[in-house]
């Protein structure tokens, strides 16, 4: 039975349970003079027994639909004869794909077909089985408690309190997700890295000044031993983020100060929405910008006067990533300078001060933590930017200071390290894993720290 | 004594009045200029993008008149599907060129001229046959689509900058000059480009796979993120308790939300990949990440709207004898679901944009055939952006241009719809 029609059929049985749960509980109370007379709305009569119906049902198939696969290759694996036992992980995953593929007739048998072959077999036996009686299961479990829930139903049945506990019961679980995803985050992240520094130890990983991560097929080969040094990474993101920083902070800032200050409440309702569309452009789009229009006329720009400019600067590659934050500078930006009080800005401008000076002297102080914070949420922003350097910024891990050269950051490193085919447990692929979780120790700890001193400042005036 | 300090003090003020007015005057300035820095850079954007991709729009047609010669496709009278599939249409276009410029001769000329025509051209001609098998043997005259090279320049033929020639060859461009002048090539509507998956040849590369990629991918996004996302704010809201595990939730759903998108690429990798076993390139697998990575901004903004339900509301509900998941659902949710839907709906239009957790989990992949449910492998519409701007053929910065434009065009329409939901259900108490 596949998976779909399982889900049909047991979703059809919870309607029944809830239409039968809930016509018990008006039958039962119809002699005694109507549902008045019944502890719970017969809505909740019939809710409880569509819970008891489907809760149980959809746990199993929950269960079973993440973790029957592995115990069936476990089970499968076990029965192999010893000669073709997997020894590691990328092992058991060739031998599982060409069992598979042998089973459902795509491969030709080979040379050491007999046990494989009966592998397949057994494979789809091991499926068939599993499936069959898991639908057996189910759907009893679905009958047992829907029928079982029909015969407890009373009129002093408190149905509502237990379906309302269960509710609550959701909502939990659902809030818990953010929670969960932190943690996968973090363990799938540091389990990777760990494995990573069991052959590149941590302090040539983080000090290491050469990246070139390739590892050789054979030991003898030329330049055979990997470079894992991270620090030419490291700078070349920090170069585009400072180049970034340097158009965004005073064009969000002053475009903030000025809407939030000085400008009539037309221009503002116009130019406020324009530049928040700066921010919903998808970044792919970005960086087929300065790919493509924005390098090229900085290189032209560059020979023109006479300087060697790399095709990949980073300097275009900033520029366009500072555009990109502009209005998340500005709308941070905004909301603490709209916080400062007015009779700050009142008495300012009554001791006679220009408003200029009032914006410098009086809100931008006073704004400063909130200011401070914002800006710290675009650093972490920019650091963990992909798109745009990925397309626009270089390969080569060139140490750097000059904008106009070729360098590259941490994610697009990430991003070469991990897309296309690759074996799992090369150094090659884990380093990707070791820069990610550099990556999200750094954006977590700046987002803390934003986020410390934004709520700090908050309080300050409420 | 003190009406000399006043003195002093005005003569103070009236000496720098002037400096303090420019610098007034200066600070004006800059902000406007900051504020014109940005809205220069959307024009910027749009217009470079527009006038890159709106030729996209448009394809370049050859006509010819085809003679459907059984004997050179080499089908019998009982031919099969297969023999069909294997008969060879591009003899049909190579003599219809031939019959066309009659004076080319030479290896290498001939093989400019058949250039002329993009391999799709044989496929259509294929098609023809398979709809209507009556044609066979007799004549038909057609437009068929040209070569991403001659369509290159026959759009630039007549730009300001003069024409881009590229691959095209001298012997190719008096060609081309010669359809023109018997008016046989022309720009057409291109329909494929809505329609067809992804290819190697640009001018057979259609944005339609990716579109659906995208579409089975959301449609996963929003089923799982939307419901999770508002049970987890009416939770955080209306039941939570004050204590350690929710501030526990609270503070890691605001760092989720800054968490870069591509480290959720790499938590889909390790884990819905590598330890649950999802095949790669899936749109469900796609889905997920996309959920995990919009939930914190649903999450947020379903907050930010029930926290803007009055209170009152609650208290005449409790009046009234409702129990709190009664006022909650009956009345609060209700009451809060457009904000909800505002934020459901931005949150989308930054899954729709999403790029870089998506190459994680290979999405990545060049895939011809348009997926037909989740669980085909596809790709979604930034990643073909991505793929299309790193191709080497000039065509494909059309394409790709144009397929900027589509994917704007639905975030426009996204973001306006939020906007006007927003306006149209606001409810000031």
């Amino acid at each position: 039975m596949s998976l779909s029609t399982l889900f049909l059929l047991l979703i059809s049985l919870i309607a029944l349970s809830y239409y039968y749960g809930y016509r018990r509980s008006v039958a039962l109370v119809k002699p005694l003079g109507g549902i008045r007379h019944l502890h719970s709305l017969p809505f909740y009569y019939g809710a409880r027994a569509a819970i008891w119906c489907g809760m149980p049902a959809l746990l199993l198939l929950a269960g079973w639909a993440l973790f029957s696969e592995p115990l069936i290759t476990r089970l499968l694996f076990s029965s192999l004869p010893q000669d073709i036992q997997p020894q590691s992980l990328a092992d058991a995953n060739l031998l599982i794909n060409k069992i598979e593929n042998i089973a459902a007739g795509n491969l030709q048998a080979g040379k050491d077909s007999g046990a494989i072959v009966a592998a397949g077999e057994q494979l789809a036996k091991l499926r068939n089985s599993s499936r069959w009686y898991v639908s057996a299961l189910l759907l009893s479990l679905a009958v047992i408690g829907g029928t079982f829930a029909w015969f407890k139903i009373t009129p002093q049945l408190r149905a509502r309190q237990e379906v309302e506990k269960v509710f609550r019961g959701f909502l939990l679980g659902c809030s818990c997700i953010a929670i969960f995803t932190t943690l996968g985050i973090l363990l799938s992240v540091l389990f990777e890295s760990l494995m990573f520094f069991r052959s590149v130890p941590v302090t040539d990983f983080l000090f290491g000044l050469s990246w070139s991560p390739q590892m050789s097929i054979r030991a003898d080969q030329v330049g055979s031993s990997g470079a894992f040094g991270a620090i030419p990474l490291f700078a070349g993101t920090m170069l585009i983020t400072v180049i970034a920083m340097t158009v965004a902070v005073p064009v969000g800032l002053l475009s903030a100060i000025y809407l939030s200050e000085y400008a009539s409440s037309r221009l503002r309702s116009i130019a406020k929405p324009a530049l928040e569309v700066l921010a919903g452009i998808p970044t792919v789009v970005y960086g087929f910008f300065a790919a493509l229009t924005v390098a090229p006329f900085i290189r032209d720009t560059g020979t023109a006067m006479g300087l060697t400019v790399s095709s990949e600067s980073a300097l275009a590659a900033g520029l366009v990533m500072g555009v990109m934050i502009i209005p998340f500078v500005s709308s941070l930006a905004d909301d603490v300078i709209s916080a400062v009080p007015q009779s700050m800005r009142d008495g300012s401008l009554a001791l006679g001060a220009t408003q200029s000076e009032t914006v410098r002297k009086v809100i931008f102080p006073a704004a400063l933590p909130g200011i401070v914070g914002g800006v710290m949420l675009a650093v972490s922003r920019a650091i963990g930017e992909t798109m745009i350097v990925v397309m626009a910024a270089g390969m080569a891990a060139n140490l750097t200071a000059n904008p106009l050269d070729s360098v590259t950051t941490v994610t697009v490193q990430i991003v070469t390290l991990l897309v296309g085919d690759q074996e799992f447990d090369s150094p090659k692929t884990l380093a990707a894993f070791a820069l990610g979780l550099m990556l999200f120790v750094v954006t977590l700890s700046l987002n803390f720290i934003a986020l410390h001193v934004v709520r700090k400042y908050r309080e300050e005036y409420e | 004594m003190s009406n000399e300090a006043e003195v002093k003090t005005i003569d103070l003020v009236r000496k720098t009045l002037v400096r303090r007015n420019r610098a007034e005057r200066r600070f004006r300035l800059y902000g406007l200029a900051s504020i014109f820095f940005g809205l220069a850079c959307v024009v910027v954007l749009f217009t470079d993008i527009i006038s890159k991709g709106h030729g996209a729009f448009f394809q370049s047609y050859i006509e010819l008149d085809i003679h459907y010669d059984a004997q050179v496709l080499g089908l019998d009278a009982g031919y099969t599907s297969a023999d069909l599939r294997a008969a060879n249409f591009e003899a049909l276009v190579k003599q219809s060129l031939r019959n066309k410029f009659p004076d080319v001769s030479g290896r290498k000329e001939k093989r400019d001229m058949y250039r002329l025509i993009s391999p799709g051209g044989a496929y259509h001609l294929q098609d023809r046959i398979a709809e209507n098998p009556g044609l066979l043997g007799s004549n038909e005259t057609l437009w068929l689509l040209a070569s991403d090279d001659v369509d290159t320049y026959f759009k630039s033929i007549d730009s300001s900058e003069g024409a881009f020639t590229g691959k095209v060859s001298e012997k190719q461009q008096l060609y081309v000059a010669q359809l023109i002048a018997e008016g046989v090539i022309e720009k057409q509507f291109n329909r494929a480009f809505f329609s067809s998956g992804d290819s190697r040849e640009p001018e057979l590369a259609g944005i339609g796979g990716a579109a659906m990629g995208s579409l089975y991918t959301l449609i996963i996004t929003i089923l799982l993120s939307f419901p999770i996302g508002v049970s987890a704010a009416i939770y955080l809201e209306e039941f939570a308790p004050r204590n350690r595990w929710t501030d526990l939730i609270e503070v890691n759903v605001n760092n989720l939300a800054a968490v870069p998108s591509i480290i959720f690429g790499l938590l889909g990798l390790a884990i819905f990949i590598n330890f649950f076993g999802v095949p790669r390139s899936v749109p469900i697998v796609g889905g997920l990440v996309l959920t995990l990575m919009t939930l914190p901004t649903i999450i947020i903004s379903s907050r930010a709207a029930i926290k803007s339900v009055p209170p009152s509301i609650r208290e005449a509900a409790m009046g009234m004898g409702a129990s709190k998941v009664q006022v909650v659902m009956q009345h609060v949710l209700p009451l809060a679901m457009p904000g909800m839907l505002t934020g459901g709906i931005i949150g989308m239009a930054q899954a729709l944009g999403e790029t870089a957790p998506l190459l994680m989990i290979g999405m990545v992949a060049f895939i011809v055939d348009i997926p037909g449910g989740i669980s085909d492998p596809a790709t979604v519409l930034p990643v073909q952006i991505f793929l299309w701007s790193d191709s080497p053929e000039r065509a494909f910065v059309e394409k790709t241009s144009a397929a900027i434009m589509v994917l704007l065009a639905f975030l426009i329409i996204m973001n306006t719809a939020a906007v006007l939901l927003r306006k149209r259900l606001e409810t000031r108490w």
